[in-house]
């Protein structure tokens, strides 16, 4: 029973060794970020799936832990990327107002 | 093997195929915005089958909501991380009359 979940856990394992390859080639900062993420739900995955072939139940604690850190580690990684509002349609449609306003006459 | 296990089996299996899909995805999507898909939505329907299926293991109700909420916190992440991502990576938008 346990082993079974153990084989499953490995082949999770090499799943997100997958996501690696995304982080290495990028291209951009986001995917590379996305990479990232990914390891953040298969770790998380991985140790839900060894607490159950262990039956340690303070592993399901490591995964709440791991996915709340690759949530705080993805908003960081936004907020340091863009200025404030950048997408935003209603912001980038005030900035662009207050801009033509100080250039008027 | 008792039928809980069964279903413990096959819905990390499940689980698990999901991850793969998504890892493909990810590798394979010809630009960011389609591999945000496949990171946001395969994933985390993975980790719910991941979770689903070791809930029963844990020997407890306590330890199986601990679960849920992993996986709950997991979901409003993916959710809140895919349009943050998504909105950083728009080209931005240059205001008219400048060029």
């Amino acid at each position: 029973m346990s082993a079974a979940f153990l084989a499953l856990a490995a082949i999770l394992l090499l799943t997100v060794a997958g996501a690696f390859v995304r982080v290495l080639r990028g291209p951009s900062p986001a995917d590379r970020m996305m990479g990232a993420q990914l390891v953040g739900t298969g770790g998380v995955a991985v140790t839900l799936l060894l607490a159950a072939a262990t039956g340690e139940t303070a592993a399901v604690d490591v995964a709440l832990v791991l996915a709340l850190l690759a949530a705080f580690a993805t908003v960081a990684f936004v907020k340091s990327a863009s200025m404030d509002g950048l997408g935003d349609p209603e912001e980038e449609e005030a900035e662009i107002g207050e801009r033509s306003e100080a250039a008027g006459p | 093997m008792s039928a809980l296990d069964l279903f413990s089996v096959v819905a990390v299996t499940i689980g698990v195929g999901f991850f793969v899909a998504g890892t493909v995805g990810l590798l394979r999507f010809p630009d960011l915005h389609t591999r945000l898909h496949a990171l946001t939505k395969a994933d985390n329907l993975g980790l719910g089958f991941v979770a689903l299926g070791v809930m029963p293991q844990l020997g407890g109700v306590l330890p199986a909501l601990k679960v849920l909420a992993v996986w709950a916190l997991a979901l409003l992440a993916a959710g809140t991380a895919a349009q943050l991502v998504a909105r950083a990576a728009l080209p931005r938008r240059r205001p008219r009359g400048e060029r």
